[in-house]
């Protein structure tokens, strides 16, 4: 990705910023025009590049520098696993049919096919009142994660959890609703950042919480892998009431839940009117290459003017984006039919016990470890420790990618997230090497 | 029969989208010719649920940019306005040359390279997850290679998209809402619909029919469609379209080097859509990057949609040179990296095989067949309309034929050819008060359906 960029090391103030900043050393000379255009200051206020070119850019540096090494990743939360055959034939088919004269299609609905938004509705919210009309098929949720930034405008004010997915932060930042980073913490002026830790259960304690206009909330969560319960889940939409907030719930991980906690928000009442729905296809179906997702806008969400942002999302959507690609989503009605769903669960079953298999690794070298039950993360703890350093030696002696925790907020320094995505015998190798570690 | 179906089958859902949000029920009074005033009842406009007083709201404030915008995307309306008119005549044969949609099957040797990508992704050698948000390696390249040999871009210059309709906002998000644009008049909406949305204008001026703070450049019958620039302003940004949606006017080289000279003068950033540069048949530059300087000032955004059929596959791109910086040097590039690894995550893979496939020897070969075929329709209807006695413009560089109607309202026209020939076509206002007067019809449709349009425009107008 970078190979023309130059890895250089150098030491930084803040612990939690990592230690290789990537530079193009070469492109300043060259240049003796520059336009009178302003660079966008709220791109300036972006501390780092992206996590998770960062992650990969770590991956191939550490490859050149061992090229014999086998290199396991359990960094980046990719999907490893082929496609059920009926989904990918689904796929093909239709791609062959774009061949056809009475097959092919041009552009469509930008809020996505008909009968794709009608099966979401009726395989993940079943009696919860939720319509096809009220479904936006999108091409990945990071996606509509923006396009919900875009939605909202610059002049509001967010929450999150910490740690957390990045995405929510930095979008936030790049949309303008945010002030500078503080240096000392990472946090950047003007969001809510809800830590979440061993101490809460994982959970923000909602009391010590400002209001803001939006609250991201991720369950099952990526990093720390915790599914809010029942009983959590109302309060925060308790909470949302009483503030008047909108909460942007990401459910992509869902699909993982194995001890009943909800896999939809709309599963408590009273949600309809306070919440958007996120989700995605990827880490159900395999689908990170795909590209498919949706969001759910109710059509009882309103603004405080009483329009409707079903609306407003609905403009966005016919102006930012031109709709998912057919094909993908082809793929996705496939994979929500009798046999394709059956086929998807089985690959998740997979993760499912690769992320077993790893908790068990880790327990058994007597560390803290959080998540792997309801999401295909662990959430290891190394107290006292600086989550780079942690990241660093576990790759150099056991040549074994992960995530910093820090690289999803302040209150993930002292953690390290394993993703349970990997084929199995990479899985096992990589126990194997880390038991060996400690 | 086939063209309704299709028409039916990707309109229906986008009948759902609201035109006529709450504010605009106000201004359906006091219409301007932006907005398409005189409804007569016909169009079932609004979907929003019937809100009682008594209904929750939220305390969140509804984006103000949002509200300045006037009307619904235009395309959306298009698609309600030919829907209401097949539920009022179920009938006729409703023709549509209205929105720019590829009719064609896309050539297999595309298709087939999707296919198998599909089929690959599920073996395990053949499987591939997140790919580069830039853009697979080798597609960058082909790209680089095929439209931008000898022009100095490269493979690392160039950010594959989901089209450019997506990647237009992108840009918008990259460039903040700080910056001022300039826009051709008539323009496609979406340049001007994303400023709006960003906040980078003022409110609609009902009176112009313009937002305030956007720089309008008039391209006319009387200018030769390309802007006189002596008169207009500094903007930091300048969107240009060419060859020209709606107009189908193909700068010349001279103009877009007095184009590039002005950028470079005032210095700003030309955003360069060539997403019709394949349609241009005479000598008339197909990228930016031919113009001597022009890698200081401009990025260019295209697309496989009109080349490959691939409205519905989803796939473009973005060139953005080294040598493009903002004010304190920071290359535009690397911001546009960010953007895109943080806002966006590639555009499918299985659509990237398709891409590879297209520029490929043979793919390009079977490329320029389809648009032959788009450029035929194209003369066909640029005959029958002359044959009539209309002033008529573009339709020799890209697949839109400009037909003027002086002194009439374009949403009238619409309507008039709409009832009396069930031909579905775009009014010219639609892209901006420049295009008052003129009727946008595209040339996108099977040979029988654009022979039958003409036909029936003969009808109408002998």
């Amino acid at each position: 990705m970078y190979k023309s960029l130059s890895l250089s090391f150098m030491p930084c103030k803040a612990m939690l910023q990592p230690r290789a900043r990537i530079t193009r050393q070469d492109s300043e000379n060259f240049v003796d025009y520059r336009t009178k255009v302003a660079r966008n200051p709220t791109m300036e206020r972006l501390q780092r590049n992206y996590l998770f070119p960062e992650i990969s850019a770590r991956e191939a540096e550490h490859m050149e520098k061992y090229p014999n090494a086998k290199v396991i990743s359990l960094g980046i939360g990719d999907t490893t696993q082929p496609l059920p055959d009926v989904v990918a034939s689904s796929m093909a088919n239709y791609a062959h049919n774009l061949s056809t004269r009475t097959g092919y299609r041009g552009y469509g609905a930008e809020q996505g096919c008909k009968e794709l938004r009608k099966a979401i509705a009726e395989t993940f919210y079943k009696d919860m009142g939720i319509q096809g009309k009220e479904v936006f098929v999108s091409d990945g949720a990071q996606c509509d994660i923006s396009r919900l930034q875009l939605l909202f405008g610059s002049n509001m004010s967010i929450a999150v959890q910490d740690p957390i997915f990045p995405a929510y932060v930095d979008s936030s930042v790049i949309i303008g609703q945010t002030g500078d980073v503080e240096n000392e913490s990472g946090r950047y002026r003007n969001i809510e950042y809800m830590k979440c830790g061993p101490h809460n259960s994982f959970f923000p304690n909602l009391s010590k919480a400002a209001r803001t206009d939006i609250i991201f909330f991720c369950s099952p969560n990526n990093p720390t892998g915790h599914a809010a319960s029942r009983e959590q889940l109302e309060r925060l939409v308790g909470f949302a009431q009483e503030n008047g907030s909108i909460i942007v719930y990401d459910s992509a991980y869902a699909f993982y839940i194995t001890d009943g906690s909800p896999r939809s928000i709309y599963e408590i009442p009273g949600a309809e009117k306070v919440a958007i729905e996120v989700s995605s296809f990827s880490k159900i179906a395999g689908f990170t290459g795909v590209r498919l997702g949706w969001t759910v806008v109710p059509e009882q969400l309103l603004y405080a003017n009483g329009f409707p942002v079903i609306n407003d999302f609905n403009r966005i959507v016919c102006t930012c984006f031109n709709g998912a690609s057919r094909i993908a989503q082809a793929g996705g009605l496939a994979s929500l039919s009798k046999h394709g769903y059956k086929a998807v669960i089985s690959l998740v079953d997979y993760y499912k016990e690769n992320a077993e298999i790893l908790l068990e690794t880790f327990e058994s070298l007597g560390l803290r470890t959080y998540g792997g039950v309801n999401a295909p993360y662990l959430w290891v703890h190394f107290p006292g420790s600086n989550s780079w350093d942690v990241f660093n030696e576990i790759l150099e002696k056991t040549h074994i990618i992960t995530v910093p925790g820090s690289g999803f907020g302040p209150a993930g320094k002292e953690f390290i997230r394993v993703t349970a995505f990997g084929h199995r015998e990479n899985i096992l190798e990589a126990s194997k090497r880390l038991r060996s570690l400690l | 029969m086939s063209a309704i179906h299709q028409n039916l089958s990707t309109a229906i859902s986008s009948s759902a989208s609201t035109f006529l949000g709450y504010n605009n029920l106000k201004n359906i009074k006091s219409s301007n010719v932006s907005l398409p005033g005189r409804i007569s009842g016909v169009v079932k406009c609004v979907s929003s649920p019937s809100v009682e007083k008594t209904a929750y709201k939220t305390k969140v404030s509804r984006n103000e940019n949002l509200a300045k915008l006037q009307a619904g995307y235009l395309f959306p309306e298009i698609a309600r306005r030919r829907n209401a008119h097949m539920l009022k005549y179920p009938d006729a044969q409703v023709i549509s040359l209205g929105i720019g949609d590829t009719t064609e099957p896309i050539p297999e040797v595309i298709t087939s390279a999707m296919s198998m990508r599909s089929y690959a992704l599920s073996t395990v050698d053949g499987y591939s997850g997140y790919g580069a948000e830039q853009g697979e390696k080798q597609l960058r390249a082909a790209i680089a290679s095929t439209y931008y040999a000898d022009l100095g871009i490269e493979e690392d210059d160039i950010f594959v998209s989901d089209g450019a309709k997506s990647d237009i906002s992108r840009l918008q998000v990259l460039f903040g809402s700080n910056v001022t644009m300039a826009v051709q008049d008539p323009s496609y909406p979406a340049y001007v619909d994303s400023s709006v949305i960003l906040g980078q204008t003022g409110q609609f001026q009902k009176e112009v029919e313009k937002y305030g703070n956007i720089e309008y450049m008039r391209c006319t019958p009387e200018n030769g469609f390309f802007p006189d620039l002596s008169t207009v302003r500094r903007t930091d940004i300048i969107f240009f379209c060419s060859p020209n949606n709606p107009t189908g006017y193909a700068a010349s080289r001279e103009q877009l080097t007095k184009l590039v000279q002005f950028a470079k003068e005032n210095g700003s950033i030309i955003v360069y859509d060539s997403a019709y540069a394949m349609y241009v048949s005479d000598d008339s530059p197909r990228s930016i990057f031919e113009i001597p300087g022009a890698k200081e000032v401009a990025l260019e955004v295209s697309s496989f949609s009109k080349y490959a059929g691939f409205t519905g596959v989803r796939l473009g791109w973005t060139a953005i040179p080294k040598e493009l910086v903002y004010s304190d040097g920071f290359p535009v590039a690397k911001d546009f990296n960010r953007i895109v690894c943080t806002c966006f995550n590639g555009a499918s893979n299985i659509a990237q095989a398709g891409g590879l496939a297209c520029v490929s020897d043979e793919g390009i070969k079977a490329m320029h067949e389809v648009v032959g075929f788009y450029k035929e329709n194209t003369a066909i209807i640029v005959d029958t309309f002359n044959s009539l006695g209309f002033k008529v413009y573009g339709g020799k560089n890209a697949p839109y034929v400009w037909v003027h109607f002086p002194g009439q309202s374009s949403w009238d026209v619409f309507s008039e050819i709409l009832e009396k020939t069930h031909v579905v076509t775009t009014p010219g206002s639609g892209f901006g008060p420049g295009g008052e007067g003129f009727i946008r019809v595209s040339a996108f449709g099977h040979r029988e359906n654009v022979l039958e349009a003409c036909r029936r425009f003969k009808q109408l107008y002998k």
